[in-house]
């Protein structure tokens, strides 16, 4: 077991935030089509404000802090902030799409010790880059901020989102960030928008695209390991819990609102209002969250993919229940495994519009 | 450091600004911001690290904090801190000098 693991299962066992995930703003320069963010300024959280929260982290326990946007550098202090993390000793990583970001912040960053920066990047084509962004030479800004990043000696990664828009570009994406030398990570994930709004789902990649990403030895690794049948499910996986939100991870949002995970909208307090140890001990919902394992699940519990789904606990809930399942997790593990799942086989059921009942007739 | 070393020049040990660190139940987590190495340390290791101000010579830090606080003989603590101090000034976590040093500032070449 690496000594990250078992770090994460002491910060589990003694229900230490060990990650956390602060948005800084959700104001932006990109108006990217995918963005499930309202861009609008509702009040976000003063530098005084962002700072006593940071503090009140470190007094929880948090090791791991994300701070990320909209863009974070539309915040004007956001060097200060991350200076006061830093003096904080957060493990700090920045997510941010790099069009802001010359040699001085880049130098910044590097002397203020940021664990890593993460940068957006959609394709390897202007034309479909900027289009997805709303951004006219948002691409070329965004691969200098990762050149200059990079001769500071910062660990960089380059992240995409497969989306219908894109998804002929992943290969020349990735062959960008090889040649940047740069970590690359893609994602299907399209979620709806906070607000409910489910119109962007309709930029979901088709489910053979899934077949193909599944398939992809550069991405997945050992395509055998990644796609074999899951495991036979043990009462240990029934006793387990699906994702470490409420667990060991929370979401902070720029009015300081409390969530279990930033895909996982459940207001479960305010900063403004309240400290972050009472909000993490002791909110009704971020404990209801927390309470719910494996084997209480209402479809999931009695699903072969229940010990190594990626379902997620956000968008179950976002589609309903946060004890029911993720369609787009079902689809994923299906695409991953040829399995059908236990909600696929519950709607493909449904569908057919067989009998409600089925009876056995006892045997002679 | 051998026995003869130690017993002409003092060691003093200061904390890197270059890392992120924290508690998690009386152990230290430490992850270098140079290499992303990650240690834990445990409960005797932790102390050592705390008091590690640049100023409190090592033997100091030994007799003081580690044998008052915890049941160690004297020569093993020392052998244990000598051991330990060389491992964390090879990731660059922890700076060693045979005289004082100030404790690096966030945000300046030094600390890096």
């Amino acid at each position: 077991m690496s000594l990250l693991v078992e770090m994460n299962d002491k910060a589990m066992a003694m229900g230490i935030p060990l990650s956390v995930h602060l948005d800084v703003t959700y104001r932006c320069n990109e108006r990217c089509v995918h963005c499930y963010l309202d861009h609008d300024d509702q009040g976000e959280m003063t530098t005084a404000e962002i700072k006593s929260v940071l503090d009140q982290l470190a007094e929880a326990g948090v090791f791991f802090l994300v701070l990320s946007g909209g863009e974070v550098f539309m915040r004007q202090d956001f060097l200060e902030i991350v200076e006061h993390a830093r003096r904080l000793q957060f493990n700090v990583k920045v997510k941010t799409n790099g069009v802001m970001i010359h040699e001085a912040e880049t130098k910044r960053l590097r002397q203020l010790g940021v664990e890593q920066v993460q940068l957006s990047v959609y394709s390897h084509r202007p034309e479909i880059h900027d289009a997805i962004t709303k951004l006219p030479g948002s691409l070329k800004r965004t691969i200098n901020s990762i050149r200059f990043l990079k001769s500071q000696g910062l660990k960089v990664t380059m992240s995409n989102v497969m989306m219908t828009v894109n998804r002929r570009d992943q290969a020349g994406t990735h062959a960008l960030a090889k040649q940047l030398g740069v970590s690359y990570t893609l994602d299907p994930t399209v979620t709806p928008k906070l607000d409910g709004d489910t119109s962007i789902l309709n930029l979901r990649v088709e489910e053979d695209n899934l077949d193909e990403l599944f398939a992809n030895p550069d991405l997945v690794g050992d395509v055998e390991e990644f796609c074999k049948p899951p495991a036979p499910v043990d009462e240990d996986m029934m006793e387990g819990y699906s994702c470490s939100a409420g667990h060991t991870a929370c979401y902070i949002n720029p009015y300081g609102e409390v969530f279990p995970c930033v895909q996982f909208p459940l207001p479960t307090g305010n900063l403004r209002r309240q400290k972050f140890a009472d909000i993490w001990y002791r909110s009704p919902q971020m404990n209801e969250v927390r309470s719910i394992k494996v084997k209480d699940l209402t479809v999931c519990s009695s699903c072969s993919h229940a010990g190594t789904c990626t379902r997620c606990p956000g968008l179950a809930y976002m589609e309903g229940s946060m004890r029911g399942p993720s369609s787009s997790d079902c689809e994923k593990s299906f695409h991953r495994t040829g399995i059908p799942s236990a909600n696929m086989l519950r709607k493909a059921g449904m569908a057919a519009g067989g009998p409600l009942v089925q009876i056995m007739p006892m045997m002679a | 450091m051998n026995a003869e070393d130690n017993c002409m020049a003092e060691t003093y040990i200061v904390r890197s600004a270059a890392i992120a660190a924290r508690k998690l139940g009386g152990e230290m987590m430490i992850m270098s911001a140079v290499d992303s190495t990650f240690f834990t340390l445990n409960e005797v290791a932790t102390v050592i690290w705390q008091a590690a101000d640049g100023r409190t010579p090592l033997s100091e830090i030994i007799e003081r904090r580690v044998c008052a606080e915890f049941d160690v003989e004297p020569e093993v603590a020392r052998q244990d801190a000598e051991q330990f101090v060389t491992e964390l000034s090879q990731h660059r976590i922890l700076l060693v000098s045979d005289s004082p040093i100030p404790e690096p500032k966030l945000g300046t070449a030094e600390a890096q």
